[in-house]
């Protein structure tokens, strides 16, 4: 009886926000899988050679727009001119295929058409393959290193950067046409022959590098899946949210945007060197503003922030550019342009945010169907 | 620094804007485990002592705090070197769950590789954190969905994760219920022997139930110092802070 009496009151647990599931975390990896059998299984056993070829290409952008994203989507900086990144790399791949095409001891054809016929030093040590494949994740780790440090350090951001970095590549296309000498000029770095031994106009090799190239992106996905769930892609986020605040918790944002800044830069330069052997070339117009726009668009598309929007709106600007260009000569850019308009003003989160969005609601109806079914 | 109390001297602090000084000549000595009010009209340059000494505008003079001056640091040395601030409005992550915002405060506790490791179990320090500030319930809840004043929490919470030994908070029970002051000061208290902790504040019967000692700031210097009595006896300070009358000073 006094027992009853002095017991306290049972209060019920204040309700808790449903906690996600653990395994939620993972279902990116679950699209990255999807898509890893689509470009490792399905594509090469339904497409032509030519094709896949494209599709190998576009795979090329993806890993630039995987980058894009990180940088962008996460990181809150407009990176308008990765197509330096992805031309450094590009023209890193460039130079050693057009040596191994010339042969030993031997200079390009241009050099002998427009310099000196001599082979300048910088060009000598992109003979070795080792070097190359170094020099495309070195160079432009450190080109973004230098940049991002003298820009974000000062506090640089927002459209000053966008125009900085669109400026730079600008800049950069213009030097590779001036140097006609050193870059093959307009026409670029051609006549590529052979692949790091492997000649390039077999199928089973072109297959080979397909394989490659889509492998890549799969990789850039999983180290990108890994990056957004660390505490580091937390932290970029809450950087790109609230930089000020960002300061208060004992880091300098600036560090934290130049790490994503160069991993972008890294992965874009990683896809130029892979677009180099399943284009046959690499010219200034890959590396140019329009193409670095290009990419931005295909980001924008398949949504900025998202794991796989990027690769999946680059991949998807691809194809469009090609089959549209193929109907459409002259007006193919209209479609993408107001694609992309059509895209901004409607679902500016970008065409993946349409499915979990179109998931939640298929859930509310069924959960409110339920209900009257219950009722009644 | 063994037995000696942790402390903070400022000298002669200043700060000026194109020629206004809104902090001119500023001495204080702020003494671990004291909690120390800094109280002062509107305009009277508290919170802008408080971002000269948290690196957010350029100061003059000196902060020495265990043997570094402060006022040489930048914003996010000054919370590595163990100072840290809130904001009059609550700046937490509104995204982030609880749990993450005192997690992502973590980073003193953290070397730059682990970062790119996912978070598994929730931190010790989080734990404790969490525990003191009262929130343990609501860990998984989003800050933005957090009532006012459990978003203060969070912020002292966040200065808790992040080691600061010495923490200013900017109007902490501004807009905060009765209930919520109390509490708010309860936990002061039960945080403040280890630390020392700076609170400006406008609400007085915050300021006579909770503070140790007070400094009256007026047009960007110090007026005068002393524990609460000392304060409510002063002339001056009834002259200038608490209106014209000493009568209004005993209600106000």
């Amino acid at each position: 009886m006094t027992d009853t009496m002095t017991q306290p009151i049972e209060v019920s647990a204040p309700p808790r926000a449903p906690r996600r599931s653990p395994l939620r975390a993972y279902l990116p990896l679950v699209g990255i899988a999807v898509l890893a059998v689509f470009l490792l299984v399905i594509a090469p056993a339904a497409l032509s050679s030519f094709r896949l070829n494209n599709l190998g290409k576009y795979c090329c952008y993806a890993i630039a727009a995987v980058g894009i994203g990180l940088a962008w989507g996460r990181g809150g900086m407009l990176v308008l001119g990765q197509g330096l990144f992805f031309g450094i790399g590009a023209y890193a791949m460039g130079m050693h295929l057009k040596l191994e095409a010339a042969g030993p001891d031997a200079v390009p054809d241009f050099m002998m058409n427009f310099g000196s016929g001599v082979l300048p030093a910088w060009w000598e040590p992109f003979r070795s393959g080792p070097f190359t494949i170094l020099a495309i994740v070195v160079i432009p780790a450190v080109v973004a290193g230098v940049l991002g440090l003298a820009v974000f350090k000062r506090r640089i951001k927002g459209a000053y950067f966008a125009i900085l970095s669109q400026a730079l590549t600008v800049a950069f296309a213009a030097l590779l046409v001036s140097q006609i000498k050193y870059t093959g000029g307009q026409t670029g770095l051609n006549s590529l022959s052979t692949f790091f031994g492997y000649n390039l106009y077999d199928p089973v090799n072109k297959q080979m590098i397909y394989f490659i190239a889509a492998g890549l992106l799969v990789v850039m996905l999983l180290v990108t899946f890994q990056l957004y769930r660390s505490r580091f892609g937390e932290l970029l986020v809450a950087t790109r949210d609230a930089e000020e605040r960002v300061r208060f918790l004992g880091y300098d944002p600036a560090n934290i945007k130049v790490v994503a800044f160069v991993i972008a830069a890294v992965m874009a330069s990683i896809g130029g060197a892979m677009f180099v052997p399943m284009a046959g070339l690499i010219n200034p117009r890959e590396v140019s503003a329009l193409a670095s726009i290009m990419l931005i668009a295909g980001v924008a598309l398949g949504g900025r922030a998202s794991l796989l929007g990027p690769a999946i709106g680059a991949l998807a600007v691809g194809y469009g550019r090609t089959s549209l260009s193929e109907s459409f000569p002259d007006q193919w850019t209209y479609f993408l342009g107001g694609l992309f308009i059509v895209v901004i003003l409607f679902i500016p989160n970008g065409l993946t945010s349409v499915i979990p969005k179109a998931w939640r609601a298929l859930a509310s109806t069924q959960r409110t169907r339920t209900k009257v079914g219950e009722a009644a | 620094m063994t037995t000696e109390l942790d402390h903070l001297e400022v000298k002669g602090l200043g700060v000026s804007f194109d020629g206004f000084k809104a902090v001119d000549g500023v001495d204080l000595t702020l003494r671990q485990g004291r909690l120390h009010f800094l109280i002062g009209p509107n305009g009277a340059g508290k919170t802008t002592l408080v971002d000269a000494l948290t690196g957010l505008v350029k100061g003059t003079g000196h902060a020495q705090y265990r043997g570094r001056d402060l006022l040489s640091l930048k914003s996010h040395q000054v919370v590595r070197a163990g100072v840290g601030r809130t904001f009059q409005t609550a700046t937490v992550f509104e995204e982030l769950s609880v749990l993450q915002n005192l997690d992502i405060a973590g980073g003193v506790h953290r070397t730059a590789w682990s970062m790119v490791l996912a978070r598994r179990k929730v931190p010790s320090y989080v734990e404790e954190a969490l525990e003191t500030i009262g929130l343990s319930d609501l860990r998984h809840r989003p800050a933005g969905v957090l009532a006012h004043g459990q978003k203060q929490w969070l912020e002292i919470g966040m200065l808790l994760v992040q080691d600061a030994k010495v923490m200013f908070l900017d109007e902490t029970v501004a807009g905060m219920s009765a209930e919520e002051r109390e509490e708010t000061g309860e936990l002061l208290r039960r945080i403040g022997p280890d630390r020392t902790i700076v609170v400006i504040e406008h609400d007085m019967d915050f300021v006579r139930t909770f503070a140790d000692i007070v400094t009256v700031m007026h047009a960007g210097k110090v007026l005068t110092e002393g524990t609460v009595a000392e304060i409510q006896a002063n002339h001056q300070v009834q002259e200038i802070y608490l209106g014209r009358s000493a009568e209004g000073a005993a209600h106000a």
